[in-house]
């Protein structure tokens, strides 16, 4: 009740001063849907100028980054799949933004975001996509496949980074490390048998996993009407607590999950979450985006529900940031874009050498048979 | 440890300190690997309170309770995810499919996410992961609970997969597969459970553990090299028994791994004996044996064939039920025999 005051007064005592700055901010978040749970995420969340910022130029480091991995795919420097996360940003920042760096996070392949904020940087990223030795996973991964620390992938089959997440979890419950799981999927994913029986599994156990649906309305070209008898993913986890959230506003995202991982952490077990979210791009580059779905739709979005424009918009409406300052961030990340992307063209690709490396762990080196009989490949650990 | 089963291999006439069948094996290979590393556990279906179905597991749940010794649902897909996902994060699971069989439920798993994690994230995230379970055919059974995976597993990149033959074989594979920091596929036969097999004080010491990746001559021979895994080796063996009573003396190699497969030791076998005949117990096509013959026919022991290299294997059909078909599914002593007759052409 102090703190809806308080919050109502600093609304009222706005100052009219362009230039003074608001250090923190009291912002009043949208309704949040729940299922079996007496009380959800707070309803209004404090934002610091420094949290303000850090989002902002994370956000827009990833809106940048998709929107680079766009043009060199048409130029023909990435190759293979890219599945871009331009429209997600909130997510991935407002997930981080609710755990630590020690807990652990795994996705599917629409990665690039999770990727930066689990501690990748935009230049070793850029360089896997593009094949490089520099590459965050020297080039032998691609887009699907990057890994930080307690960040496991990019993964390819839908639906498998599911239950490996509970795996995870097990271990951090097995340890005693008080660490959690973010295991996330798409509202594709969600009708998979085994994301059903990792919710068994989790719960008889009760492992520290948050289970989060980022259902950004479309599987593929499958809308989400055509694909599940039972569209609201918060609740398939049927004995599992569960929160439906607004995936497009990043305070939203970040008190959801630290109310999750306060759940978690508690030894309650998992809970699920789902984000309610949009992608601007099509599935993947070799999809346009269009057949299945509006221009409109996504102008529509584009322009009311943008995440990087709501976080703008806030902090200027709110002086706790200026105008300048922001364009100031947009420069940087546009001139850390490029030279990211002036490394991915000009690194050389990986040494030949490097073909059958990493097949087995601290192992001695060993014969690897290539293309033919006569080929003798090393493969060194 | 390398050292100690060099020593096993040399010295012939050690002490037969204990007759251990293959299932016990198993189980104190675990046991002791369970307490070395507390890292180590096990799950899958009944291995807990259960015993486990075939008994492999009996008394470690008791002796090491519910944290290390796990009862899953029947859900092979999840558990087997579950599993790969907890050796992703540190620890060093046993994950057992109640049959092989079950397997391809959870066949993603083991190939996409435990297989190619190492290389795919080139060298950041190892997979010290054990997959072990009953292989091949059993004793009526019928077709779904009956098949050979060794081929299928054999064919990945990534994997590890042994297949161990007596109780030596089984508790020092399963001691070395549990060390490895790899996922290995451990492919053991039901039918092998219950044999007894002596066991001398070097391979009952705590860290006893054989090489994955190479071969063991089991019976010296200088006529034919028959090269076999698993239950088959025995049959080979006792082929080699009846046809040394006509003159002809039979080398049996013990594959004990299919991949890496040793191929150096068929290799020196064959350019030894100048004949080879393969047996397995899984189907011909695309098989153990085909894989064998084709690096024979690739590498130097080619010039030092006097015969065709030839495969014996199970029938391709899918495993009928009755025991009169059942019996003429799968290669029998006398198929050996016949065809080791036929290459030396006697």
């Amino acid at each position: 009740l102090l703190q809806m005051l308080l919050c109502y007064l600093s609304r009222l005592a706005q100052p009219q001063v362009l230039r003074s700055r608001f250090f923190s901010l009291c912002v009043l978040l949208q309704k949040v849907d729940l299922h079996r749970l007496e009380e959800g995420p707070p309803l209004t969340s404090t934002l610091t100028r420094e949290e303000g910022l850090k989002y902002y130029r994370t956000m827009q480091t990833i809106r940048r980054m998709e929107l680079k991995a766009d043009q060199l795919y048409k130029q023909k420097i990435i190759r293979g799949f890219c599945h871009l996360y331009d429209g997600q940003e909130a997510c991935a920042v407002g997930i981080e933004g609710g755990i630590t760096l020690s807990d652990h996070l795994i996705t599917a392949y629409r990665a690039h975001g999770y990727t930066l904020t689990r501690g990748g940087t935009v230049r070793e990223i850029m360089a896997e996509l593009t094949g490089r030795r520099g590459g965050i996973a020297k080039g032998k991964g691609g887009s699907m496949h990057m890994y930080t620390k307690n960040f496991y992938g990019g993964n390819g089959i839908v639906g498998a980074q599911v239950p490996l997440g509970a795996g995870v979890a097990l271990a951090c419950k097995y340890l005693g490390n008080d660490q959690l799981c973010v295991s996330l999927y798409g509202d594709g994913a969600a009708n998979q048998g085994q994301i059903f029986e990792t919710y068994n599994m989790s719960s008889l156990w009760k492992l520290p996993i948050i289970f989060i649906c980022e259902n950004n309305q479309y599987a593929m070209g499958t809308s989400v009407e055509r694909s599940a008898a039972s569209t609201e993913y918060y609740k398939r986890g049927d004995y599992i607590p569960g929160i439906r959230v607004d995936g497009m506003d990043v305070l939203c995202v970040r008190e959801a999950t630290k109310f999750a991982a306060a759940h978690c952490r508690s030894g309650k077990g998992p809970i699920l979450m789902e984000l309610q979210t949009y992608r601007y791009h099509g599935h993947s580059m070799s999809d346009p985006g269009v057949s299945y779905r509006t221009r409109e739709e996504i102008q529509e979005v584009r322009s009311k529900s943008d995440p990087i424009s709501m976080l703008k918009d806030r902090m200027l409406s709110n002086n706790m940031a200026s105008i300048e300052e922001l364009k100031e961030i947009d420069i940087a990340v546009r001139k850390e874009i490029e030279d990211a992307a002036q490394f991915a063209t000009t690194d050389p690709e990986p040494p030949l050498d490097d073909l059958c490396s990493h097949i087995f762990a601290n192992d001695q080196p060993f014969e690897v048979r290539g293309a033919t009989p006569w080929t003798k490949l090393t493969s060194t650990s | 440890s390398h050292f100690l089963s060099c020593l096993v291999e040399f010295s012939k006439t050690s002490p037969a300190a204990v007759q251990v069948n293959v299932r016990d094996a198993l189980n104190q290979a675990m046991d002791e690997e369970l307490e070395r590393d507390e890292r180590v556990f096990l799950l899958g279906e009944e291995v807990a309170q259960y015993d486990g179905a075939y008994k492999v597991s009996r008394g470690l749940w008791k002796k090491y309770g519910d944290k290390r010794i796990i009862d899953t649902p029947i859900t092979e897909m999840g558990f087997a995810g579950i599993a790969v996902g907890a050796a992703f994060a540190g620890l060093r699971p046993i994950c057992e499919f109640m049959t092989w069989n079950f397997s391809m439920q959870a066949i993603d798993q083991v190939i996409n996410s435990a297989a190619k994690t190492y290389y795919m994230s080139a060298g950041a995230q190892p997979v010290p992961i054990v997959f072990r379970g009953p292989n091949g055919s059993s004793a009526g059974v019928a077709a779904q609970h009956s098949q050979c995976f060794a081929a299928w597993y054999g064919h990945c990149p990534g994997l590890k997969v042994v297949s161990p033959w007596n109780s030596e074989d089984a508790r020092g594979l399963l001691k070395a597969a549990i060390r490895d920091n790899n996922p290995v596929v451990f492919l053991e036969n039901e039918l092998m459970y219950g044999v007894p097999f002596d066991l001398s004080e070097e391979v009952m010491h705590k860290d006893f553990v054989l090489p994955i990746g190479k071969a063991k001559v089991e019976r010296q021979g200088t006529h034919i090299t028959l090269v076999s895994h698993s239950r088959c080796v025995g049959f080979c063996l006792d082929a080699a028994a009846v046809l040394a009573k006509e003159g002809v003396e039979c080398e049996v190699v013990n594959l004990r791994t299919i991949r890496p497969l040793d191929v150096e030791t068929i290799e020196a076998s064959v350019m030894k004996t100048g004949h080879l005949v393969t047996v397995e117990g899984g189907w011909p096509q695309y098989g153990v044996g085909a894989e064998i013959c084709a690096r024979i026919m690739e590498g130097p022991a080619f010039n030092y064939l006097d015969a065709p290299a030839v495969r014996v294997t199970g029938v391709d059909i899918p495993m009928p039920y009755a025991k009169i078909l059942e019996d003429h599914s799968v290669p029998q002593i006398k198929d050996i025999i016949f065809t080791v007759k036929k290459v030396l052409n006697m």
